[in-house]
């Protein structure tokens, strides 16, 4: 393929391979100026040495012992010495008109490979930044104890409506409230009914149907930060504001449209204090008081079956 | 007076030659006359200005809203206080805030207005099913930027407000706990909630939003305007007034001026 007068078809340069070392070797003086001095001095150099075979590759057509003359080479009309140049549309054609059905593979080539690096590109951009932005839905979440304080502000058979920060990172925004009941003794071990306020229609927090005794109010400070305990006599349940959901003692839906009963917290004594776990979601709640018998499911949002037929509709959850 | 006149003409030749200038290089002269100075049927009337309406309403929420953003801090500690700043202390934030709040309802109840003109009229039919779609995307975009941007004043009615919100979306089924959790940016509310939320109303949703009309409008000027129904004419041509056949379009479309069949008598 050699530059002929009389021809302005451009120029179109053989397919070279050295490209993809020279990109290499930017690569190598990119990660090597962050790595290893060596590591960018070999990319410069592979850079140095690819670039010149490229840059070889591509001017080969121009490289003539004869410069300065005009070639004879062109074919039979070609131009003699000094002639004047001749017309492009009067030349003899670089390439012989393409065949029927001839392809061109280099322009497919070039076609696929826009689109293929392209593709490449726009993937290993958006996959980090998709990971960014739903990455939170698939992370467990560091569940922080928390601490009700002393076993002697929970009488026995008395609901108590326990105010807590549930996150110390996250602040005033993760105060959450529960009822807590001091049922006794199961057999040797102590008994307590921990609810959970969110009602399990749609989030909104319940209140105790009765009244809440004010005066008895506990205000303490824990390792979990401000604790508020006041006591209540829930003789109505409890009840959600915001569509009507009612619960009686035990979190037991009686009406409304809550699906299920009360979120329940798992809870466990140390020291002579009381702690609150993780939460779990309530089918329903047969018996009371410390014999109550619990069908316990993993937790689910609000709305959501745990049991019955409903229970196919939500079957993966993500985790909590 | 041939001195004064050619002292007009020139005036009128300095004022014309910017313009000339980047007509010239850009078209964008003769693009914009393209887009204003459009033929609409000579019947369309007041009905047709509930689209322009919507826009202009969306236009305003863009301005306020940047402006609002300017002093808004998307922090659950900050948040709140931030919005009441704006409103008692920023020079006519009272005013700007309330635009933007009162603008968000005038906006959507405009889209209704518009969309319910539209299928009254039978605007929708070809060649516009196409914006009817668009429109139809158009819609719930903007009810999310009502959604996520409810959040934002950071007080009770907000806060619990999302929180019903984004539980209806947990209870979809299958993948509703999962969408719920990517609302949430994580299984509970917190900061990264509400900056998620700012960042939705902010920047995606009105992007959104911005490229959906670019689409509607586009398709707007190259469709043309709809004769509203009573009009005499139907894409410039003279109606036909024959009545269809009885019995037409039941169980197959019968063409329009149709002969009567004969079981018809």
């Amino acid at each position: 393929m050699e530059p002929q007068p009389g021809q302005d078809k451009p120029h179109l340069p053989p397919p070279s391979l050295w490209p993809i070392g020279f990109a290499i070797g930017v690569v190598c003086i990119l990660v090597g100026l962050i790595v290893s001095w060596p590591a960018a001095a070999v990319g410069a150099a592979l850079t140095a040495i690819f670039g010149f075979l490229w840059v070889r590759d591509v001017t080969k057509g121009y490289q003539r012992p004869d410069a300065g003359v005009e070639p004879a080479v062109g074919g039979p009309e070609s131009a003699t010495e000094g002639a004047p140049a001749i017309p492009a549309d009067r030349g003899e054609a670089a390439m012989p008109p393409p065949e029927p059905g001839e392809t061109f593979p280099r322009n497919v080539f070039l076609e696929g490979a826009t689109l293929g690096l392209g593709g490449v590109i726009a993937g290993i951009v958006t996959v980090p930044i998709l990971g960014f932005a739903i990455g939170p839905v698939f992370e467990h979440k560091h569940h922080h104890e928390i601490d009700l304080g002393p076993l002697e502000n929970f009488k026995e058979g008395q609901y108590v409506v326990a105010t807590f920060i549930s996150n110390p990172s996250e602040g005033e925004i993760s105060r959450r409230t529960a009822y807590i009941r001091n049922n006794g003794f199961l057999g040797d071990k102590p008994s307590f009914t921990a609810i959970s306020n969110r009602c399990v229609h749609l989030g909104c927090p319940t209140q105790p149907n009765g009244p809440l005794f004010d005066r008895r109010e506990v205000e303490q400070h824990t390792k979990s930060g401000p604790v508020k305990l006041v006591p209540a006599l829930p003789a109505g349940g409890f009840g959600c504001p915001c569509h009507g959901g009612q619960y009686d003692q035990e979190g037991n839906r009686t009406a409304g449209p809550p699906v299920r009963a009360l979120d329940r917290y798992e809870f466990y004594i140390r020291n002579g204090r009381l702690y609150l776990g993780k939460t779990f979601s309530v089918a329903s709640v047969s018996g009371s008081g410390a014999n109550a018998k619990i069908k316990k499911y993993r937790l689910a949002g609000p709305g959501q079956h745990v049991d019955g037929f409903e229970q196919v509709l939500y079957p993966l959850q993500p985790p909590s | 007076m041939p001195g004064k006149r050619s002292r007009k003409e020139e005036m009128m030749r300095v004022a014309q030659y910017p313009i000339d200038w980047l007509e010239e290089r850009s078209g964008l002269v003769g693009g914009l006359k393209y887009f204003l100075f459009r033929k609409v049927p000579r019947d369309s009337g007041w009905w047709h200005t509930l689209g322009s309406a919507t826009l202009t309403a969306f236009l305003v929420q863009l301005g306020t809203g940047v402006i609002l953003a300017m002093y808004y801090k998307p922090d659950p500690n900050g948040a709140y206080e931030s919005v009441q700043h704006i409103t008692n202390d920023v020079t006519l934030g009272w005013l700007v805030r309330g635009m933007h709040r009162w603008g968000a309802s005038v906006f959507i109840i405009l889209m209704f207005f518009h969309m319910a003109r539209v299928f009254l009229f039978g605007a929708y039919k070809y060649p516009r099913e196409l914006n009817w779609i668009v429109g139809a995307l158009l819609l719930p975009t903007a009810l999310l930027e009502g959604f996520s941007g409810y959040l934002l004043p950071y007080d009770q009615t907000a806060y619990w407000a999302t929180v019903v919100g984004i539980n209806i979306n947990g209870t979809a089924p299958f993948l509703g706990p999962f969408l719920a959790s990517f609302l949430r940016s994580g299984s509970e509310i917190g900061g990264d909630t509400l900056a998620r939320f700012y960042s939705l109303h902010m920047l995606l949703l009105p992007g959104a939003i911005i490229g959906l009309i670019t689409l509607h409008l586009y398709l707007v000027v190259r469709l043309g305007v709809s004769s509203p129904p009573w009009s005499k004419e139907a894409a410039g041509r003279e109606r036909d007034e024959t009545p269809a056949p009885r019995g037409a379009g039941l169980v197959t479309p019968a063409p329009r001026g149709a002969a009567r069949r004969p079981a018809d008598g």
